[in-house]
């Protein structure tokens, strides 16, 4: 519902990230989603091809790494994939586990090439 | 081709605003609750029961948030206190920056709770911190229990299920053990409260959460020095 806004969260920090690198083009970005972060990928993408679609982003591929949820027992520091939301430690049963991963949503990288045509970067700076 | 590392969260800005709200909360001493729902649930019922019920003259604000309609302000404001409506026109959710607008012309050093009650939706508001101590995830009895399973994320990220409508009970095919289970396969510190806001019951047990979750809010804060 809400990955329209994500998306352009997404283009503003490809866009902050390309004015510090004159001369650069964006070829791809790489975004890490948790599986805890309640975003659903396809939306994403839509969303994130909807607004780029006639911008001098267009073409701007997406990379969406998903981080499974993962705990660690906080009794015998066993760390653990979490399926289907079972919490207990597989190693000693305790309840006590706690989320190391899963619920991120940040940047990963950003692939740029040199751009040919020199005004591109000017429009850019104008996203 | 070159590929840069690029760091920080995607709501890096929406990050920010609502790690310095954090920050000012915590300055002036404001515990700062984020309620949470799907749409008729019952949080507004729910906060004109605890408006009424606060002791007179306590120092408490509320935010409250919808697509529309200044309705729930106008609810809210009968018992007194300072109220807001964050009207979204559209949007699915609260962000950061809408809380720091509507706190603008409040004086945070008159207030020691604000409430901010949610757009009403169980997806988008927990991917957006609003700088609160907590979030408080209300279900209701008529919504099926296993709600946290299919919601998984905002019961995660929430400190207190409010169990409301409960007495509806008779009347609904509803497990609170069950719902309950759920909830803290999601989160296993997830504590719980059951009540039946307009019938009255609970309502005690969850102005007693609320009074010590400030407590510890406060016990966490560096103590102020006395005055000599």
């Amino acid at each position: 519902m809400h990955e329209l806004g994500i998306a352009n969260s997404i283009l503003d920090g490809v866009a902050a990230e390309v004015r510090r690198r004159p001369g650069a083009r964006p070829v791809k970005v790489g975004v890490r989603v948790g599986e805890l972060a309640g975003l659903d990928p396809d939306a994403l993408r839509f969303a994130f091809e909807a607004l780029t679609l006639d911008t001098p982003l267009a073409g701007l591929a997406l990379d969406i790494e998903f981080r499974a949820s993962r705990n660690r027992c906080r009794d015998c520091s066993h760390e653990f994939e979490v399926r289907n939301f079972e919490l207990l430690c597989p190693a000693c049963g305790s309840i006590t586990t706690s989320c190391i991963s899963g619920d991120e949503l940040e940047f990963a990288y950003l692939e740029i090439e040199e751009a040919e045509d020199s005004t591109l970067h000017e429009e850019i700076q104008k996203i | 081709m070159n590929r840069v590392p690029m760091e920080g969260k995607v709501l890096n800005e929406n990050a920010r605003v609502a790690a310095e709200l954090r920050e000012r909360f915590r300055e002036h001493r404001v515990l700062v609750v984020n309620l949470v729902s799907s749409p008729g649930s019952g949080k507004t019922t729910l906060l004109e029961k605890t408006l009424e019920a606060l002791p007179k003259a306590s120092r408490v604000a509320v935010l409250t948030g919808d697509l529309q309609t200044e309705n729930d302000a106008n609810r809210l404001k009968r018992y007194g206190y300072p109220v807001k409506q964050i009207t979204t026109g559209g949007t699915c959710h609260l962000d950061a920056r809408m809380i720091e607008k509507h706190i603008a012309d409040w004086n945070l050093d008159d207030l020691d709770l604000l409430i901010i009650e949610n757009v009403g939706n169980l997806v988008c508001p927990s991917s957006y911190d609003l700088g609160e101590a907590a979030k408080i995830v209300l279900l209701s009895v008529t919504e099926g229990e296993d709600k946290p399973l299919k919601y998984p994320s905002i019961f995660f990220k929430s400190e207190l299920m409010i169990l409301t409508k409960t007495d509806l009970l008779p009347y609904v095919p509803f497990n609170v053990e069950e719902a309950v289970a759920n909830a803290r396969r999601v989160h296993s510190e997830m504590e719980v409260v059951k009540v039946a806001s307009l019938a009255g019951d609970g309502l005690q047990e969850w102005m007693t959460w609320l009074e010590q979750r400030k407590q510890a809010f406060l016990a966490e804060l560096p103590q102020p020095v006395a005055a000599p």
